[in-house]
């Protein structure tokens, strides 16, 4: 791929409690490309938000980064003054969160959190803020005439696509999603995958999505991070994923969702709960809910194996790649 | 609007209760004190001011309790508060006028101070989470605010006007040697006395303001708009006043005009420390001399003066949030 | 006496049944405010019941030469009425401590009984409860108990207290009510009423235990009120001016004007000692507002790694 504009290396965030730091991202890495699309997937308490939060230097105490760095585009954020990054905020990253009722300031017009944006970046003159304010707004379908609006005022789906407006009022370079589509109903998810993609498409930022819903973003990811436990489990091409996932975990979670065509199968849940960040197991984290482990999976710690284009993080894919034809307890 | 009325309802009967109040408790107290009044006063006063009384107190009354009710409602709510007995023959209402200007500037002033002061002091020291300040600032005001108002007024003389001597110790102003009126003598005597009075109230209140202020402000500032300012690389001073604290304020205004009732009940103390002649005085000297409508007038007043307070913080919480603004 | 300061208390962080006490224990001794406040109270309840041991003289026995300075056999001094200051200060404790501690008990009940009820209850019976605790909320409740001292002349213990206890309720009446209606749609409460429990099982067995750290900084705070509000009365010579109570004590020194004609010490230790008790009922309530609320506990400031 060429230069990616984002290298994330070892990335480790820990939580600083009475008891001692809780590691909520253990050791995760990745790249990203100028105009790719990643999708980070898990259960809650996976580490996926956390994760997105300390990309964007947005980690408030008790969590700090505990080890690794976040080069964009060849400079390391983690390192960065604080003068430095608030250069690179909104500028070249830019955030959308969850829920836009809750992120945007509820006392203040839609008009006045842009212009806030926009004057922290640079001298704009008011017809300048106002005149790319109503772009940004028409940008993704709304009248601009709520600039004046409160965000009480504003539906649910209009609240989350004037935060989607606002995070492309610099046209960043990367912008970063934390569930964006979580508080809406499904048709509303739909029509706001749609125009994300599409205002990627027109003007070629990279994105972040985090999301707990895997087939929300099957069909618009490039590539796919399954997390568990605040591990990468399993990360590859989004399609190589679907049709082919090597992680027990992640074939759970596919085999969790109906899928519209095809034979109807009976569904499957994955059953337990995820561990306790506090109390790990020795092994493996996902051995005690995986249907396929075997003894080596409780002592041993499994590192992120190739397997095609992707990465797992599972004995079982370590062996398969050693000896494709080799059957261990009946399973390959 | 269905809201306003709801409150304008609440206030009227709260006023109701005090009144109520006032009527019904010197009848229920064991030991008659009215009468215990009344034949203290009894050969110094003319007998239209001792059928005021006798409508306030129900004394030599033939009527049944409800129709003195309704008798003492009607001539209080006109504004007739009666005669004030140890400053026989003032009325009530013009013995308060007097005083109430001394407590209104002593009051004003310190809540304004001690407003400002410490709603600043509890943004930053939300805002500098673990920092030095924060660290000193819950302990030291959870104390200042458990220490008795007279307390601090006595100390306050000790140390200013008696070990040095700094400011005077009693009164508004030297009696003896000023004209009161607008010249600048005046003036500065008057601040001169009222500065310690002042300190000793706003030591005491300004506790409760940092806390409460700290409180709201650190809940929001785990709030989402708030890490979503800090993404959008706003100064850091814009998000603590423009983001946070503006959203933090909101719910406690009504709390903070409700805690006037006991700025005033530290200012009667305080005025007693310091011999200030404002209405906490007067009601004091009402209690010592048995000038129970004098008394019943200033506890009414108080009341009001918080009711108001109360409406004022609500009309302004209204204005300052769009979502009320808006509703319909 | 300024007025209360409390913070939000979410019901999430409840623990339900015995577990919050052990809890709490547990915390009192980890945060350093709550430890300062327990230690301070446990010193003057030793002090209220076993007085005689450091304090030798009868409190009220005006048998000494009258206005003494320091001294190995008057600590203090004594007052303008000849009696032993220490003695003074030291017997003061228990009637403090004990107006504190019996009207933040039946305050507390009081709060309790209304607040859940009203939250219960619901519908009308919650509105009529919710009016009278709000305008109880609003008078001001020192002119209240300055109107009440006055018409009986003057206040004796039991005066004191039933007026503060009758008056001071509705503060904590509110807090508590507001976290009883939070509880009502706890899950833990609808499989009770699943299982075909009855209303008041439920309030006393489920409701009322969860609330425990509430219950216990509403007593806390009541407590507190007690505290200035009688030594308040007591000092502007509405209180019994017989009763050896540091209000008392200091209301004489106030008359006798102490601070004029130099001996302060009538003056600064009964208020230091005022002061010392209600901070450490304020300590001891900040503490638990921590503990109930970890949000507010001290945070650490990580290590920052950032070049200037």
């Amino acid at each position: 791929m060429p230069d990616p504009i984002l290298e994330v290396e070892n990335l480790s965030v820990d939580y600083l409690m009475d008891s001692g730091p809780v590691r909520a991202v253990d050791d995760v890495s990745f790249t990203l490309g100028g105009r790719e699309f990643l999708a980070i997937v898990g259960e809650s308490g996976c580490g996926k938000s956390t994760l997105l939060f300390a990309i964007a230097q947005l980690l408030a105490p008790p969590a700090e980064v505990a080890a690794g760095s976040v080069k964009f585009q060849g400079t390391n954020l983690v390192r960065l003054s604080d003068k430095d990054l608030s250069a690179v905020r909104w500028r070249d990253i830019s955030v959308v969160m969850q829920s836009a009722m809750n992120a945007l300031n509820p006392v203040k017009s839609i008009g006045a959190q842009f212009k806030d944006a926009m004057r922290a970046h640079g001298k704009y003159s008011g017809q300048e803020i106002t005149d790319r304010s109503a772009e940004v707004l028409k940008m993704v379908g709304i009248d601009p005439v709520h600039l004046r609006s409160y965000p009480h005022q504003l539906s649910g789906g209009m609240r989350q696509r004037s935060m989607i407006a606002m995070a492309m009022l610099f046209t960043p370079d990367l912008i970063i999603m934390d569930e964006p589509t979580s508080a809406l109903d499904v048709v509303a998810q739909r029509a706001l995958m749609v125009q994300i993609k599409e205002l990627q498409e027109q003007f070629g930022f990279a994105i972040i999505f985090v999301t707990h819903d895997m087939s929300l973003v099957s069909h618009f990811s490039d590539r796919l991070m399954v997390m568990y436990a605040g591990q990468t489990a399993e990360v590859g091409a989004t399609r190589d994923i679907f049709d082919r996932p090597q992680h027990p975990y992640t074939k759970g979670l596919l085999e969790a969702f109906p899928s519209v065509r095809g034979p109807k199968t009976p569904l499957k849940g994955i059953t337990g709960s995820p561990p306790d960040l506090a109390q790990l197991p020795p092994g493996c984290r996902f051995q005690p809910r995986c249907p396929v482990a075997f003894d080596e999976c409780l002592t041993h710690q499994p590192e992120l194996y190739p397997v095609n284009a992707s990465l797992a993080r599972c004995l079982r894919v370590r062996d398969r790649q050693a000896d494709p034809d080799r059957m261990k307890d009946g399973v390959r | 609007m269905r809201y306003a009325l709801r409150r304008l309802g609440f206030f009227i009967l709260t006023l109701w209760a005090a009144l109520t109040i006032n009527f019904f408790l010197p009848r229920l107290m064991p030991g008659n004190p009215a009468d215990a009044m009344v034949s203290k006063y009894r050969g110094n006063i003319t007998p239209a001011t001792l059928h005021q009384l006798e409508v306030l107190f129900g004394l030599n009354t033939q009527q049944n309790l409800f129709f003195q009710y309704l008798h003492y409602l009607g001539q209080v709510l006109t504004g007739n508060f009666g005669t004030s007995l140890e400053f026989y023959p003032r009325s009530v209402s013009s013995m308060i006028g007097g005083a109430l200007w001394w407590t209104l500037g002593l009051v004003g002033i310190t809540t304004i101070i001690a407003f400002l002061l410490g709603t600043g002091i509890g943004i930053v020291s939300a805002w500098r989470r673990g920092g030095t300040l924060d660290s000193i600032v819950p302990p030291v005001f959870v104390i200042t605010s458990a220490i008795p108002y007279f307390w601090v007024g006595l100390m306050l003389v000790l140390i200013f006007s008696f070990a040095v001597h700094a400011f005077p110790s009693a009164g508004a102003y030297y009696t003896s040697t000023d004209s009161p009126g607008l010249n600048l003598t005046f003036i500065q005597d008057v601040i001169n006395h009222a500065f310690l009075p002042a300190l000793a109230l706003t030591i005491t209140t300004i506790g409760t303001w940092i806390l409460t202020m700290r409180n709201t402000m650190i809940t929001t500032l785990a709030e989402d708009y708030v890490r979503m300012a800090r993404a959008k690389g706003l100064p850091g001073r814009r998000i603590m006043f423009d983001y946070a604290a503006r959203n933090a304020i909101l719910p406690n205004l009504t709390g903070f005009a409700m805690s006037l009732g006991f700025v005033l009940s530290g200012a009667i103390l305080v005025e007693d420390v310091f011999n200030y002649p404002g209405v906490g005085q007067l009601l004091l000297t009402a209690v010592h001399s048995e000038d129970y409508p004098l008394m019943q007038a200033l506890f009414l007043l108080i009341t009001v003066a918080v009711l108001l307070a109360i409406l004022a913080a609500d009309i302004i919480t209204a204005l300052l949030d769009p979502r009320t603004r808006t509703a319909r | 006496m300024a007025a209360p300061v409390t913070a939000e208390r979410p019901a999430a962080r409840q623990l339900p049944g015995g577990h919050a006490l052990r809890r709490i224990g547990k915390a009192i001794r980890s945060n350093r405010k709550a430890t300062a406040g327990t230690v301070l109270l446990v010193l003057f309840t030793l002090i209220s019941l076993f007085p005689g041991v450091i304090a030798h003289d009868d409190p009220v026995q005006d048998a000494y030469t009258p206005r003494l300075g320091f001294s190995t056999a008057h600590l203090l001094g004594t007052n303008s009425f000849g009696q032993d200051l220490w003695s003074q200060v030291v017997y003061g404790t228990r009637n403090v401590l004990e107006i504190a501690i019996v009207v933040g008990l039946l305050t507390t009940g009081i709060a309790v009984i209304i607040g859940v009820a009203a939250a219960y209850l619901g519908g009308v019976w919650d509105g009529v409860l919710s009016v009278f605790t709000d305008i109880l909320l609003v008078i001001p409740l020192f002119p209240l108990l300055i109107v009440i001292a006055a018409y009986t002349n003057g206040a004796n213990m039991f005066v004191l207290i039933a007026a503060i206890t009758l008056t001071g309720w509705s503060y904590t009446a509110r807090q508590l009510r507001s976290q009883a209606l939070t509880l009502r749609s706890r899950d833990f409460l609808e499989a009770a009423r699943v299982r075909g429990e009855r209303r008041l099982y439920v309030i006393l067995v489920e409701v009322i235990p969860t609330m425990t750290s509430l219950i216990v900084a509403s007593f806390l705070t009541n407590a507190l009120y007690a505290i200035l509000f009688s030594s308040g009365l007591q000092f502007v010579g509405l209180g019994d001016p017989n009763t050896v109570s540091w209000g008392t004590t200091l209301y004489w020194a106030q008359n006798e004007a102490a601070l004029q004609t130099g001996y302060p010490q009538w003056a600064i230790a009964p208020g230091l000692c005022i002061a010392a008790m209600g901070a450490a009922f304020a300590l001891l309530n900040y503490a638990f507002d921590e503990i109930g609320n970890p949000a507010l506990r001290p945070v650490r400031r990580p290590r920052r790694r950032r070049n200037a």
